[in-house]
C-alpha cells in the first residue's frame, strides 16, 4: 500500500493510528493481570499477612491523598544499598495490592514513607504534622495543624463497598466474612466488615487515641493510623530472601 | 465553498476564526495563572513559611493547580486554538459546527477552571497529571469527543485529496488522548452525590497503567500535537517548504507507536517486573531517533532563510523551540537507561527535564505560533515587536537558569543519598540533603519568574494588541460612516 492511500483517506488514517498505538499498551499492561509472579505471594502460617486497611486508616489514606503527600513522598523503597540503610526492604508489589490508587509517588522531595510505620511514636507524627520544623529544623514540609478537625466518617460504608467493587475483600455477608477470618484471621477480618465499618472506626481511634484528644476523632488520628501501619505488614525474618527474589 | 450568511448582511468570515481567537486569550490566561502557581509553589519550597497554613494553598493542593493549568488550561487551549486553525487552511473549509466548535470551547474552560478550584478544596483522585475527579472526567470525555468529530468532520469536508501532515499528529494526537484518558480513569465513585472515588486499578498493575497515561501525557498531549503545530507554522512562518516529506512519514509512524511503549522507565526499579520496565527502557532508547528525525525535519526547513533569525522573533522562538526539543529528547533517553536512572529518579533531575521540555519546546513553540496567529486573527500587526525581542529573551534565560538550577539540585542530591563514609555507613542524612536545596530551589524560582514575566508581555502586547484592532475596526467604520452620511 502506497502511504498516498493513508493520507488522503481520513478513514485509513485513523484506523492504522489506532491499531499503532494500541500495541505498546496491550503488550505491557494486558500481561501484568495474567502473570502470577508479577504478585509476590506473603504468606505466614497459611494466613496472608497483606490485608486491606481498617476503616479508621483508610479514611488516613483518604486524606493522605486528599492533600497530595504522594506528591512529596514516594511509597516505593528501590533495592539499592543506601535504600536499604535509609528506608529498610525494597518494596513488595503485594504490599500495595489493595492500593486503589497505588501511592508509590515520583518524587522525594521529603523521605520515602513505606515503611514509616511504628518507626516514629504517635506523639512525633502528630507533633511532626502540625510543626515540621519544630521537629526537624530544616524541613521544608507546610504546617498540617489543619488536621486537628473533626473527621467525616459517616459515608465509610459507601467507601468500602465502592472498594469491595473494584476487588478489596471487604465483607458484607457471613461468607465473605468467614472467608476473610480464613484467609486474614478473625483480628483483620473483623475490621474489613463493612456492617460494623462505622462502630470500628471509633474504636480504633479511642482505643489508639492517635491525636492525644481523647473527645474527638479527627482527620489527624486518621492519617496517623494510616502512617502507623505502612510497610509494617510484612515480617521479613519470617522469610528468605530467595523467596522474593523468584518472583522479581 | 458555500458561504452561508449570517442575520443582517454582513457574509459570515470564510473560517471559523472566533473559536481560535477564544481559545487563544483562554491559552494566554491560563498560561499566566498557571506559571504564577508554579512560580508560587517552587518559592514555597525554597521558603516554607509561604504555605501560610492556609490548607487550601499548601504545596500538596497547589501542585495539581499549577500542572493542569499549564499542561491542560495553557497546552490543551494552545493546541484546540491552532488545530482549529491549521485543519481549516489546510483543509480550505470552514470548521464543522460553530455550536460544537462552542461546546469543546466551553467544555474545555469549565473542566479546567472547575479542576483548579476543586483541587484547592481537597477533590482528587491522587493520580499524577490526571488528578481531576470523576465528574469532571465525565465532562472532558463529551467534549474530547466532540473534538474528534469536528476534526475527522472538518478533514472529511476538505477541498484537497491530501490530508496535510501536522493533521496527522493532531488526529493521532485526539485518538490518543482519548485512550489514555478514559482507561487511566477508570474509577467507582463512593456514591452518586460523591466527588470522590477509587480507581478499579490496583498497585503495580494501576502503577503500569498511570504511567502509561502519564508518560503519553508528554508523548502525545505535549509532543504530537504541538509537531502538529510545528510542521504548519515553522514552514509558513520561514515562507518554505517542510524539508523532507519522506523524514515526516517516518517520523509520525515511528513516533506515534514507539512512544506508547515507554511510560515503564518512571518505574525502574520499583516492584513492576524487570521485564516490563527493560521494555520501556529499550523503547525510550529507540524513540531518540524519530525525536531527532523530526527536529532535523523542522530545523532544516529553516534552511535557506537562517538570515531571518536576525530580523524576525518568531523564527527565533521556533528555533530555540526545536533546539530544547532535540535537548530534552537526548536528555529523556539517557535518563531512560537503568543505572543513570537509580540516580536520578525521585529528584529534582526529572522535575528539570520536563521544565526543559515544557518551557522550552512546548510553551516556546506555543508563543512563535500565536505571535504568527495573532496578527493575522485579529487583523492588524502585533503591539509591539520590541515587547516580543524582550519575551524571548526572558523566557530564553529563565529556562535555562530554571534547568541548570535543577541539574545541580538532582544530580547532587542523588550523589550524596548515595554516599558512604569510610566505615559504610550512610554518609548524610535525608535532611541534610534537603538543606542542600534551599540555593537552587532559589534559583529555580527566580528562573521561573523570568520566564513568567515574559509570558506576562506576551499578555500585555497581546491585549494591546487587540485593543489596537479593535481602534483601527472603529475608524474604518467611522469613515464609512461618514462617507455614507455626506453622500
Amino acid at each position: 500500500m502506497k502511504h498516498e492511500t493513508i493520507e488522503t483517506n481520513a478513514g485509513w488514517l485513523i484506523g492504522l493510528t489506532l491499531l499503532v498505538i494500541s500495541i505498546g499498551g496491550l503488550v505491557e499492561i494486558v500481561p501484568l493481570y495474567f502473570i502470577d509472579s508479577t504478585i509476590e505471594e506473603v504468606k505466614v502460617e497459611n494466613k496472608e499477612t497483606i490485608h486491606p486497611y481498617s476503616p479508621l486508616q483508610l479514611r488516613g489514606r483518604d486524606i493522605y491523598q486528599r492533600e497530595g503527600c504522594y506528591l512529596c513522598h514516594s511509597q516505593m523503597i528501590r533495592p539499592f544499598r543506601d535504600e536499604a540503610l535509609r528506608y529498610g526492604h525494597y518494596s513488595l508489589a503485594a504490599e500495595s495490592k489493595f492500593d486503589h490508587p497505588f501511592q508509590w509517588g515520583s518524587k522525594r522531595t521529603g523521605p520515602d514513607l513505606a515503611r514509616v510505620g511504628k518507626k516514629y511514636s504517635n506523639e512525633w507524627h502528630v507533633q511532626h504534622l502540625i510543626a515540621p520544623r519544630s521537629v526537624v529544623k530544616e524541613s521544608i514540609m507546610p504546617n498540617y495543624g489543619f488536621l486537628m478537625t473533626p473527621l467525616s466518617y459517616k459515608d465509610i460504608a459507601d467507601r468500602m463497598r465502592a472498594l469491595k467493587m473494584v476487588g478489596v475483600p471487604y465483607s458484607e455477608s457471613t461468607e465473605e466474612y468467614d472467608a476473610n477470618v480464613k484467609r486474614f484471621g478473625e483480628d483483620i477480618a473483623k475490621n474489613l466488615d463493612i456492617l460494623h465499618a462505622e462502630e470500628n472506626l471509633l474504636t480504633q481511634a479511642a482505643s489508639d487515641n492517635y491525636d492525644g484528644n481523647a473527645d474527638d476523632v479527627t482527620e489527624m488520628d486518621a492519617l496517623v493510623a494510616y502512617l502507623q501501619l505502612l510497610g509494617t505488614m510484612v515480617d521479613f525474618s519470617k522469610f528468605d530472601e530467595g523467596h522474593f527474589a523468584k518472583f522479581r | 465553498m458555500v458561504a452561508s450568511s449570517a442575520p443582517g448582511s454582513s457574509p459570515v468570515e470564510q473560517y471559523n476564526y472566533d473559536i481560535v481567537r477564544k481559545f487563544t486569550i483562554m491559552a494566554l490566561v491560563w498560561g499566566v495563572l498557571g506559571m504564577s502557581a508554579g512560580v508560587w509553589i517552587a518559592s514555597e519550597l525554597a521558603w516554607p513559611f509561604l504555605n501560610f497554613d492556609i490548607a487550601e494553598i499548601t504545596f500538596g493542593r497547589l501542585r495539581p493547580v499549577h500542572t493542569t493549568l499549564v499542561i491542560f488550561g495553557f497546552g490543551g487551549s494552545a493546541l484546540f486554538a491552532t488545530s482549529y486553525y491549521i485543519v481549516q487552511r489546510t483543509c480550505q473549509t470552514r470548521l464543522f459546527s460553530d455550536g460544537a466548535a462552542n461546546f469543546t470551547f466551553w467544555g474545555w474552560q469549565i473542566a479546567i477552571g472547575s479542576a483548579a478550584i476543586s483541587y484547592m478544596l481537597g477533590y482528587t483522585q491522587a493520580r499524577e497529571y490526571a488528578e481531576m475527579v470523576w465528574p469532571i472526567d465525565l465532562l472532558i470525555t463529551v467534549t474530547w469527543v466532540t473534538y474528534l468529530v469536528i476534526y475527522v468532520m472538518t478533514l472529511r469536508r476538505r477541498s484537497q485529496p491530501h490530508i496535510y501532515v501536522a493533521n496527522w499528529f493532531f488526529i493521532a494526537f485526539i485518538l490518543a488522548t482519548a485512550l489514555l484518558h478514559v482507561f487511566n480513569n477508570m474509577a467507582v465513585p463512593v456514591h452518586m452525590f460523591s466527588l470522590e472515588s477509587y480507581s478499579l486499578h490496583a498497585g503495580v498493575q494501576d502503577a503500569m497503567t498511570q504511567w502509561w497515561y502519564g508518560h503519553n501525557a508528554v508523548g502525545f498531549f505535549l509532543t504530537a500535537a504541538f509537531l502538529g503545530m510545528m510542521y504548519y507554522f515553522i514552514p509558513k512562518q520561514v515562507g518554505r517548504p517542510v524539508y523532507s516529506y519522506r523524514l515526516s512519514i517516518i517520523h509520525f509512524w515511528a513516533l506515534i507507536f514507539l512512544y506508547m511503549w515507554v511510560g515503564g522507565h518512571h518505574l525502574h526499579w520499583t516492584a513492576l517486573p524487570d521485564w516490563t520496565s527493560t521494555l520501556a527502557a529499550g523503547f525510550s532508547i529507540l524513540l531518540l531517533m524519530p525525536s531527532w528525525g523530526g527536529m532535523i525535519n523542522g530545523i532544516m526547513t529553516l534552511s535557506g532563510a537562517w538570515d531571518k533569525l536576525r530580523t524576525d522573533p518568531i523564527i527565533r522562538f521556533m528555533v530555540v523551540s526545536l533546539s530544547f526539543y532535540g535537548m530534552s529528547t537526548f536528555e529523556g533517553p539517557l535518563m531512560s537507561l537503568k543505572s543513570v536512572n537509580a540516580l536520578s529518579h525521585y529528584t529534582d533531575w526529572t522535575i528539570g527535564h520536563v521544565h526543559s521540555g515544557a518551557l522550552g519546546w512546548v510553551a516556546m513553540i506555543s508563543f512563535g505560533s500565536f505571535y504568527h496567529l495573532i496578527p493575522r486573527l485579529w487583523g492588524t500587526k502585533m503591539y509591539s515587536e520590541r515587547l516580543i525581542f524582550a519575551h524571548f529573551w526572558l523566557a530564553t534565560i529563565g529556562i535555562v537558569v530554571y534547568i541548570s538550577a535543577l541539574w545541580v539540585a538532582g544530580i547532587g542530591q542523588g550523589l550524596l543519598l548515595r554516599a558512604f563514609d569510610e566505615y559504610g555507613n550512610l554518609a548524610y542524612t535525608f535532611i541534610e540533603t534537603v538543606s542542600f536545596l534551599h540555593q537552587p530551589y532559589v534559583i529555580r524560582a527566580f528562573g521561573g519568574a523570568l520566564f513568567l514575566t515574559g509570558t506576562i508581555l506576551m499578555g500585555y502586547n497581546t491585549l494591546m494588541t487587540i485593543i489596537k484592532s479593535k481602534k483601527e475596526q472603529a475608524e474604518i467604520e467611522a469613515k464609512i460612516a461618514a462617507k455614507l452620511a455626506n453622500a
